[in-house]
């Protein structure tokens, strides 16, 4: 298998094994404990800590970093744990540029923040490798909950429950939870199999069981769990596809990058997972960046992201954006996707230029083609199988403050529903807070 | 989890963390933020007699010992007893015990050195259901002028004389707070034992001259072209407060006398140390007034941490573990030995230990050409500064020498048994002894 970065058409092993596993490492190596004690020191510990409002689990910066630096990195990964119970796969994951790091008042006044992202996993990470989990169960309340999906917000859900003392049963679509941290991250932003290890430990409270392959309006009815159980979140995710509405979308080698993503992340063996010579990724989010950087540590020669608006307006942050030109990605905006064309044994992409006019996106009227292997679309997901008798909004599962849907006894979070980024952190955050919620209504 | 509970000399609060008699402490609003933070009790800022309050200058108070990024040192205060009424005070102080009774308050007072003056106050402290009183004998400042604080706590027979008729006229806990501003801490400490005392608490601030203006040519804080001395705190006197609290602790005079440490403590390892050199709790001032009341979480989380990873489930099994260690120099170890060693993977060849060694040690650290350094075991006297000085923790480690090996500098075997200078033979007394 002698193939390279220009080896014609779809194939493997295009890089060396070694180069391979360089490529797919650490997004960022894990701090030493000196790097942690030298990065902590910079915190002024503020008062009313801009970070701790930025993060949408609220957890108690400051503080979780203060305790890093008088060496105590054990009851700083509980402050952490405390507010949000994959404070672990967040330190990996979360986009920090535009959240706590955006905010620290030494990013705001020197453009350099405090390193929050990577000290929450230094802590995570110490009380984690030792197999520690630092919450007990209260005592059984006989109450049973049925969790739809073992993504973030399920999990968070899940477990704050479980320490109520409530029996929860996960019912999870997929032969494996994790949800989008399984399936849906760039591999090197959570390496060594993390998200399966997250979620044994997670589990390891007690009181949890996980029923895979049980998809709800496949296998299980909502109205089944209802009746069966105590209150029922939905953490479903958003396992749609949004299609491009372009001519040509449905032909071979046109592909979800979600797919391509999960896939990924799925393999043993990188050397055998197949890539372009010629890529493109349409769409401006996360999946895309990471569909096309993935591409380019592949091994692909060459990757355009084309984006149909702006740079300020693409969701993917700049600090994913500059991450994706330093691989070599090159990221084209303001043109949209007209068709994909057939061209000898590969496709060809035919854009139009774009341009904002009083709010309104519209075509120049300037075409331009790009040569593709392989074209994958990711421009959004969409909810599929949600119940018909819960209310929508917006394409989503519509709920309150307090995470309630339209149902009684029935509460969402995540991605499926309303309100709030589409962020693994939100997705805590709403799973989190729907449990306090249900565990009030419960003892009321 | 660890248990925090505290109980000290009688004085119960949910942890050993209390906040010092200090700016933090002048009010009501400040007490109760502190409890609801946290903070198992406070010492209430001193009181003085009835009458007009003291004053405070209307220029600035504070001064501060920066370190890298500002960060604070050391702190020097000019700020006298409360500006405010005796009685607007007590009123306070009795609300806020009603309100959070398993939080310690104690008071601080300072009245002239007069038993009328003592006999007069102590009465109305009584009446707040306050849990104890601290006597501040301590303060170096203004009030030293007028005959107390420091002037009071310099002066053991005082000590011992107020001492005395605080435990006539108020039935709870009296706490003596002493200056570190004397030659032997412990003669105070004696003396407020010898009148009574249930406990001292020490260290009150350090006479100090923080920096000088040299466009002013006065020292700082300056007030209108003038400065005068104030009271140093902070992390930079814990070291010079931790002494004496060992001294106190291991003196047999007064050892036993229970002891709450105050002196720089800003998270749970401070107060950890204090505690293992006998004191019973501790107090906190400037490590408040730097971040905030929300620092005794780290405080309490750490020390929990701590005790859990040591076994220790309450507070009395770790107060005083320590001060059988601290020794006299003559009954040091003479015949244990060490040698530095560099952890070539850890070092990021700076240089430090080699400048360090070269210029005002023992010339035994060689370096390469290719900036390679290590130790000469040959010269190499254990000194300990090259550790200190690395810029990388643990690069730089004391190796022992076992016993049976030979000191490469000395060329003698390493011995096994005990020697100290009580029985060195270049000791002169050791022979006029006999």
């Amino acid at each position: 298998m002698n193939h390279s970065t220009s080896t014609a058409g779809i194939v493997s092993g295009r890089l060396k094994s070694d180069a391979l596993v360089e490529n797919f490492d650490d997004l960022h190596a894990p701090f030493s404990k000196h790097e942690a004690l030298v990065a902590s020191d910079r915190c002024y510990f503020c008062h009313d800590a801009p970070c701790m409002t930025a993060c949408p689990t609220s957890i108690d910066i400051p503080l979780f970093i203060r305790q890093i630096s008088t060496g105590t990195a054990e009851a700083s990964a509980k402050t952490i744990f405390s507010q949000n119970i994959l404070g672990g796969m967040c330190a990996r994951v979360c986009p920090t540029e535009t959240l706590c790091e955006e905010v620290c008042v030494r990013e705001v006044s020197e453009g350099k923040p405090v390193e929050i992202g990577r000290l929450q996993r230094f802590a995570t990470d110490r009380l984690m490798s030792q197999n520690i989990h630092p919450f007990v169960r209260a005592d059984n309340t006989d109450k049973k909950i049925a969790v739809i999906g073992s993504g973030p917000a399920g999990l968070a859900c899940a477990h704050k429950l479980a320490t109520y003392g409530h029996d929860v049963t996960i019912f999870e679509a997929r032969t494996k939870g994790g949800g989008l941290n399984e399936f849906g991250i760039a591999t090197y932003k959570s390496i060594n199999d993390f998200a399966q290890k997250e979620l044994d430990w997670l589990l390891s409270i007690g009181g949890i069981k996980v029923e895979y392959g049980m998809a709800i309006g496949e296998n299980i009815s909502l109205s089944q769990v209802q009746s069966d159980y105590d209150a029922v979140f939905i953490g479903m995710g958003l396992s749609g596809v949004n299609a491009l509405g372009c001519e040509g979308e449905n032909m071979d080698n046109v592909e979800d990058a979600v797919t391509f993503i999960s896939d990924l992340r799925q393999t043993e063996d990188l050397s055998e997972v197949q890539v372009g010579r010629n890529i493109v990724v349409i769409g401006g989010g996360m999946t895309a960046v990471d569909a096309a950087v993935q591409s380019k540590l592949l091994g692909a020669q060459n990757v355009s992201l084309v984006y149909r608006r702006g740079k300020e307006n693409m969701s993917a942050s700049v600090y994913e954006q500059e991450l994706a030109t330093s691989k070599g990605v090159r990221i084209i905006y303001n043109a949209q996707p007209l068709k994909v064309l057939a061209n000898g044994s590969g496709l060809d992409v035919e854009f139009g230029y774009t341009e904002t006019i009083s709010g309104k996106l519209e075509q120049t009227g300037e075409k331009f083609n790009i040569n593709a292997d392989q074209v994958f679309k990711a421009i959004g997901q969409n909810l599929n199988g949600a119940s018909e008798t819960l209310v929508l909004s917006g394409g989503k599962i519509q709920i309150d403050e307090n995470g309630r849907t339209s149902v009684p006894n029935v509460w969402a979070g995540g991605d499926c529903a309303t309100g709030g980024d589409d962020l693994t952190v939100t997705a805590v955050a709403e799973g989190r807070d729907a449990a306090i919620n249900i565990n009030t209504m419960l003892l009321s | 989890m660890a248990d925090l509970t505290s109980n000290f000399v009688g004085i119960k609060s949910p942890n050993p963390f209390w906040l010092a008699s200090a700016p933090p402490t002048d009010k009501e609003y400040n007490v109760r933020r502190a409890f609801e933070a946290g903070w198992g009790g406070v010492v209430w800022k001193t009181l003085g007699s009835e009458g007009p309050p003291v004053v405070n200058v209307n220029g600035p108070r504070y001064g501060v010992v920066h370190g890298a990024d500002r960060r604070v040192l050391g702190l020097n205060n000019i700020e006298l007893i409360t500006d405010r009424d005796l009685y607007k005070n007590l009123d306070e102080i009795k609300r806020v015990k009603i309100d959070y009774p398993d939080r310690a308050i104690i008071v601080s007072l300072m009245v002239p050195c007069e038993e009328e003056a003592w006999k007069a106050i102590l009465p109305l402290v009584e009446d707040t259901g306050a849990d104890g009183i601290e006597l501040n004998f301590g303060c170096p400042h203004g009030m030293a002028e007028r005959g107390m604080g420091a002037a009071v706590g310099q002066v053991p027979e005082y000590i011992e004389m107020v001492t005395r008729w605080c435990k006539q006229y108020y039935s709870k806990p009296v706490i003596v707070k002493l200056t570190p501003n004397i030659t032997d801490v412990r003669q105070p400490a004696a003396a407020a034992q010898a009148g009574g005392a249930d406990a001292v608490s020490l260290i009150n601030t350090i006479n100090s001259i923080i920096s000088v203006d040299l466009d002013v040519m006065a020292p700082n804080p300056t007030i209108d072209g003038k400065g005068t001395h104030g009271g140093y705190c902070g992390p930079a006197v814990k070291p010079i407060a931790m002494n004496m609290v060992a001294e106190i602790a291991r003196d047999p005079e007064t050892s036993g006398l229970p002891i709450s440490g105050i002196g720089g403590i800003t998270n749970w390892r401070d107060a950890a140390e204090y505690m293992v050199l006998g004191c019973g709790n501790v107090q906190v001032c400037t490590a408040a007034m730097t971040y905030g009341f929300k620092i005794v979480e780290e405080m309490i989380s750490g020390l929990s941490q701590w005790m859990d990873e040591k076994g220790h489930t309450s507070i009395d099994d770790f107060v005083g573990r320590a001060v059988p260690n601290v020794t006299d120099w003559q009954y040091l170890n003479l015949n244990y030995v060490s040698k530095a060693y560099i952890n070539q993977d850890d070092c990021i060849n700076c240089g430090r230990c080699y400048a360090a060694c070269e210029d005002t040690s023992h010339q035994a650290i060689a370096m390469t050409k290719d900036r390679e350094f290590s130790v000469i075991d040959s010269e190499c006297v254990a000194c300990n500064l090259c550790v200190e000085v690395c810029p990388v923790e643990n690069c730089i480690t004391m190796v022992q020498q076992k016993p049976g090996m030979i000191d490469a500098r000395t060329n003698k075997v390493v011995e096994k048994e005990h020697g100290d200078w009580t029985t060195h033979p270049n000791n002169p007394s050791v022979f006029a002894a006999e």
